[in-house]
């Protein structure tokens, strides 16, 4: 892997935007030719939706031949809920950005069929060539998407009940009232987001530091599942200094002697 | 604009670098319309898959909802109360006009006339949208003839009336027809008002409380009726006085239907109301404001002397008076400078001022969910304003109605 440090949240979003932004430009993505982007929610990567916001509004950046695909979405939640990931989407990305509606893929957490849903979402990865870059984030429990603490590391998109910490964690969007949480979410598998050709994950803030440890220093162990990219060829891991406090000082000082290629 | 299936359908326009009015607040948010009405660009790009057809930069302007005036006697020399043969084209010139006071609904107001008047007058003033002609006529206020003798202020007194003997049978014979009445004047203290107000009320008609001497029970019991609006706080009615507060008590009264609160008029040109009144009303009940022009036919037209009907008078800047008196001839200020002077005289924020002009009217007539507002589904009746609320342009049904001149070029 690559684990990149950066000093503080707002260096950590501008690499990782940067990052995205060249691996697009590099693509030179056209009619024939979409670079496909797996997209997170979260706290953690707003820096980095805002940093990309301002290439495209500067010029250097169009999402005109990007098609992207979202980790997850809740299930039960009516689609224009202020806390629904296609608002969290619309308000925090597509709407200031210009990409084609019919290109921007996400979970519907309210169809009839749930899991005919999720098949569909796979077999539009499968017909858009799949994910050419997938970026994620890492719950505190180690989740990646909504793959909780013993999700199968080889699984696929599918329907996931959350578990209590993620509830928590999600209370204080829902007026801190735990009875308006959803409990059920839709949710990519460990299995598709290693299908795609590279992973990038963004880490930042001292309360994430545990589960970067154990997704990077200890085995690969469904209890923390971002470990499975420890088995995915090209996975960067972009951080802050304060996610890197539960490492080895041997490990940070390792990575950070080698300095962005 | 050609869809996946070949269909022509109706574009998308997209208001941007701006910042909207909308859920009480300033937002810098881009306001996007179709087909005449404000919709929601979220669920047209997940619903539809739709992006905007076309883009308006709006230079970072403010978009406000369209001013409502719900008291306006005429205005650019035309009197609503004169019979003449062409009403409409009096009504209509005015409606063209006020677009560049930012107003794009308005009630046409007939001050105290008799019945003839009103059966020749009224039914030439229909219900009517607006669009490049003119603001829109929401209805006729009636403001009067069952007023106070003593409170009748400029009405003549020849042609005030009661209601004692048959009630409302009595009004529908002073106006003829209800049909485009949308608010009626009265003084609650008239014998048989409470029946008068609870009829007008069941046929959809604003009831409000005006030209009048009653204390605060009998507006309180007014309200209870059905009464909603008063007509110009403060003036033409008793002084508030501490131990009876009268009509203006209304404001902060606690014998109310519950849920309900009085909406009231002010006119903030500077000149009417003292600007300590202005803010004591506001502060009192600031969701109740409505800002009203009241203007006459003075409206509008250049300084100098000038006939209007029977009266001489004279414009100076923003005061008329009557000619050779330095008595007030009415007001003549255009909406969006009693905008932006109740701005500056109560120092409030720039949404609630702007709601005193737009948002609190609609919900007096009922008519939130279409105008008034910005929010989705709404009529795309909106203003454009720099930060010091000067109207740039006016748009009516998302279409530009009205322009400044040097946004022109």
């Amino acid at each position: 892997m690559r684990l990149v440090i950066l000093d503080n949240y707002d260096l950590a979003s501008e690499w990782a935007a940067k990052y995205i932004c060249n691996r697009i430009i590099q693509f030179k993505p056209g009619q024939d030719r979409y670079f496909t982007l797996g997209l997170p929610t979260g706290s953690t990567p707003l820096g980095c939706y805002k940093k990309l916001i301002e290439y495209h509004k500067n010029g250097d950046l169009s999402f005109k031949y990007v098609k992207t695909f979202n980790m997850d979405e809740y299930v039960g939640l009516p689609r224009n809920h202020p806390e629904s990931y296609h608002s969290y989407m619309w308000n925090n990305f597509f709407k200031h950005v210009d990409i084609d509606p019919n290109n921007a893929h996400i979970l519907d957490g309210n169809a009839a069929d749930l899991q005919a849903e999720c098949d569909a979402f796979e077999k539009k990865i499968k017909e858009a060539g799949g994910i050419d870059l997938f970026v994620g984030g890492i719950g505190p429990d180690g989740h990646i998407a909504f793959n909780e603490p013993g999700s199968s590391l080889v699984s696929r998109t599918r329907l996931k009940t959350l578990a209590m910490d993620t509830i928590l964690a999600n209370a204080k969007y829902f007026d801190g009232d735990l009875s308006k949480v959803p409990t059920m979410a839709l949710t990519v598998g460990v299995g598709t987001v290693m299908d795609a050709r590279e992973v990038m994950i963004l880490i930042t803030g001292a309360h994430k530091a545990f589960a970067l440890y154990k997704a990077i220093e200890e085995g690969v162990n469904h209890m923390w599942t971002v470990s499975a990219f420890q088995q995915h060829p090209r996975t960067i891991f972009v951080c802050d200094e304060d996610a890197t406090l539960e490492l080895r000082v041997k490990t940070v000082k390792y990575f950070k002697g080698h300095g962005p290629l | 604009m050609r869809d996946g299936r070949g269909t022509v359908r109706a574009p998308v326009l997209q208001f941007t670098n701006c910042r909207i009015l909308r859920g009480r607040r300033l937002l810098r948010e881009d306001l996007w319309v179709r087909e005449g009405h404000i919709v929601d660009p979220e669920k047209l790009f997940f619903e539809e898959r739709l992006v905007a057809d076309q883009q308006r930069d709006c230079g970072g302007c403010i978009l406000a909802p369209g001013f409502i005036d719900v008291q306006i006697n005429g205005g650019f020399g035309v009197d609503f109360s004169q019979a003449t043969e062409d009403v409409s084209s009096g009504v209509a010139l005015v409606a063209q006009r006020i677009l560049s006071h930012g107003v794009t609904s308005f009630c046409p107001t007939l001050v105290t006339s008799p019945p003839e008047i009103y059966h020749k007058v009224l039914p030439q003033i229909p219900v009517k949208s607006g669009g490049p002609h003119g603001a829109g006529v929401l209805g006729v206020h009636l403001e009067g003839p069952f007023i106070s003798r003593e409170k009748r202020g400029a009405h003549p007194e020849a042609h005030l009336r009661s209601y004692e003997a048959n009630a409302f049978h009595d009004v529908l014979a002073t106006y003829g027809s209800l049909d485009n009445v949308r608010i009626v004047t009265l003084a609650p203290e008239l014998g048989r008002s409470h029946e008068v107000i609870q009829a007008l009320t069941a046929r959809g008609i604003c009831v409000s409380l005006g030209h009048s001497v009653a204390n605060l029970r009998v507006a309180e019991e007014a309200v209870q009726s059905g009464a909603t609006f008063i007509t110009h706080l403060f003036n033409a009615m008793l002084p508030f006085h501490h131990r009876d507060p009268g009509i203006v008590g209304l404001l902060t009264s606690d014998r109310l239907p519950p849920g309900r609160h009085i909406f009231y008029g002010m006119i903030s040109d500077g000149m009417h109301t003292n600007p300590a009144a202005l803010r004591i009303a506001h502060r009192a009940h600031p969701q109740g404001m409505v800002l009203v022009t009241d203007a006459v036919p003075a409206l509008g037209l250049g300084n100098g002397r000038h006939t209007l009907g029977q009266q001489e008078v004279e414009v100076d800047g923003l005061t008329a008076y009557v000619a050779g008196t330095k008595t007030l001839s009415g007001s003549i200020a255009p909406m969006d400078v009693c905008v932006r002077h109740f701005l500056q005289a109560t120092g409030c924020s720039v949404e609630s001022a702007l709601e005193a002009a737009s948002l609190h009217p609609a919900q007096l007539l009922g008519l939130e969910k279409h105008k008034g507002t910005l929010d989705f589904g709404a009529d795309a009746d909106f203003v454009m304003l720099d930060d010091s609320l000067h109207v740039r342009a006016t748009y009516i049904s998302g279409e530009l109605v009205w322009q400044a001149e040097e946004a022109r070029q």
